[in-house]
């Protein structure tokens, strides 16, 4: 209980510090600390899955994603200082955010006795997924519309901030070149922890069946593996307009939607699976939805198009 | 009071914290920020709601938690979209206020 205390404080602390702190730079480091805290707070709440996916994807790519925004728009925190709202409207925001606290607070403290829970259920029809990691059941199987759209709407986003470029730039490279120079320490870090930690995004991607992990925590470190190679110049980003990475892109909502086409015909219904090749059916998916995740994620944090192909 | 009342009211504050940021912040980044803040205040009310349905040997209810997955995803797509409006924003214009008549 201690310990929570303290992690409870901490975590209120730095969120008060990015909320507070003067300068943006400043706040979006408070907020990776916050993300990362929050991690270990969903390790507390027994969520390791969560604890995974909040460490790599709600503190490492969007505050890689933030950090970069905030360096980019540095020069405009000074003149938005003057737009800063009354002394009134500030109190007024202050009374507003304590009463929707409170109310909040009052729910956590009202919740209903015994906790309604479908954890029995999910243990109970496990076994047919021939899954050992209920989380990866439950994102594969029960609610496998979920990931379905969830991964669609992935794609839908990068669709959205590629046709932000201008129509000079479309199809070209997304975000500034970086220039590989094979003496910077970036570009040594770069070499000697993308292979790692490929294998540790492939790692996790293939142990979540049974224990903490999924396709969606590997996915991510393996992007954060492609920002880390653009980054350092050790690989160019990819034309948004190449073939290949098209497909790649496609390549999973298409075999997750095929296969959930498929199961009309195999068990009945959309996305149900026959019980004897589920897990089969189940890895099938993953595989090629891991690939295009894992893309789509990098290319959100590369941002829209900002050279061209022609030289 | 339980362990998981305690990260309840933890995020009932974060909510009201990130609240009060997204209103008063005039710079669109940290009103982004702010938002990405009550993400994670929301995320972990729904995570004391999994907690508490810990049964069946599971420490909590998995539904809630590839939910919250799901979510955190989904959260990380709107955010990036954000940015990248905010950059374009600030390249067609040199500034990046949401005043009007500015």
């Amino acid at each position: 209980m201690a310990f929570d205390i303290g992690l409870v404080t901490l975590v209120l602390g730095v969120a008060a510090w990015t909320i507070g702190a003067r300068e943006t730079f400043a706040a979006v480091v408070g907020f990776v600390a916050y993300g990362l805290l929050l991690a270990l707070v969903w390790v507390r709440l027994a969520a390791p899955d969560v604890a995974m996916t909040e460490a790599a994807l709600g503190s490492g790519l969007t505050g890689g994603l933030l950090l970069g925004a905030s360096t980019r728009l540095a020069r405009t925190d000074g003149p938005a200082a003057i737009e800063k709202p009354s002394a009134i409207i500030r109190l007024a925001a202050a009374v507003l955010c304590t009463l929707v606290s409170a109310g909040l607070a009052a729910l956590v403290l009202l919740m209903p006795e015994p906790a309604p829970t479908l954890a029995p259920q999910v243990a109970a029809n496990m076994a047919a997924t021939g899954l050992g990691n209920p989380v990866t059941a439950v994102l594969m199987a029960y609610r496998a519309i979920d990931t379905l759209l969830e991964v669609v709407v992935l794609l839908l986003a990068l669709a959205g901030m590629w046709s932000l470029a201008p129509d000079r730039l479309w199809g070209g490279f997304p975000g500034p070149r970086h220039q590989d120079d094979p003496d910077s320490v970036l570009s040594f870090i770069g070499q000697l922890l993308v292979p790692v930690g490929i294998l540790v995004g492939i790692h996790i991607f293939w142990v979540g069946s049974v224990a903490p992990g999924g396709e969606f925590q590997g996915a991510t470190i393996l992007a954060a593996m492609g920002i880390l190679a653009m980054m350092a110049g050790l690989v160019g980003a990819p034309a948004v307009s190449g073939r290949w990475l098209r497909l790649v892109l496609v390549v999973g909502p298409a075999v997750f939607f095929t296969i959930g086409l498929a199961g009309f015909a195999m068990a009945g219904g959309f996305l149900a699976y026959p019980e004897a090749h589920a897990k089969m059916l189940i890895l099938m998916i993953e595989i090629p939805v891991t690939l295009s995740i894992a893309a789509t994620l990098a290319l959100l944090v590369a941002g829209p198009p900002e050279r061209t192909t022609q030289r | 009071m339980s362990d998981a009342t305690l990260y309840g009211l933890c995020g009932a504050v974060l909510v009201g914290l990130g609240l009060f940021g997204l209103i008063v912040h005039p710079q669109p980044l940290r009103k982004i920020l702010a938002f990405n803040l009550i993400g994670g205040g929301v995320f972990l009310l729904f995570g004391v709601v999994a907690r508490r349905g810990a049964a069946a040997g599971l420490g909590g209810d998995p539904v809630p938690q590839a939910l919250i997955i799901t979510g955190l995803v989904v959260a990380f797509a709107a955010t990036a979209l954000a940015v990248a409006l905010l950059l374009r924003l600030f390249q067609e214009t040199g500034r990046t206020t949401l005043r009007l008549d500015g």
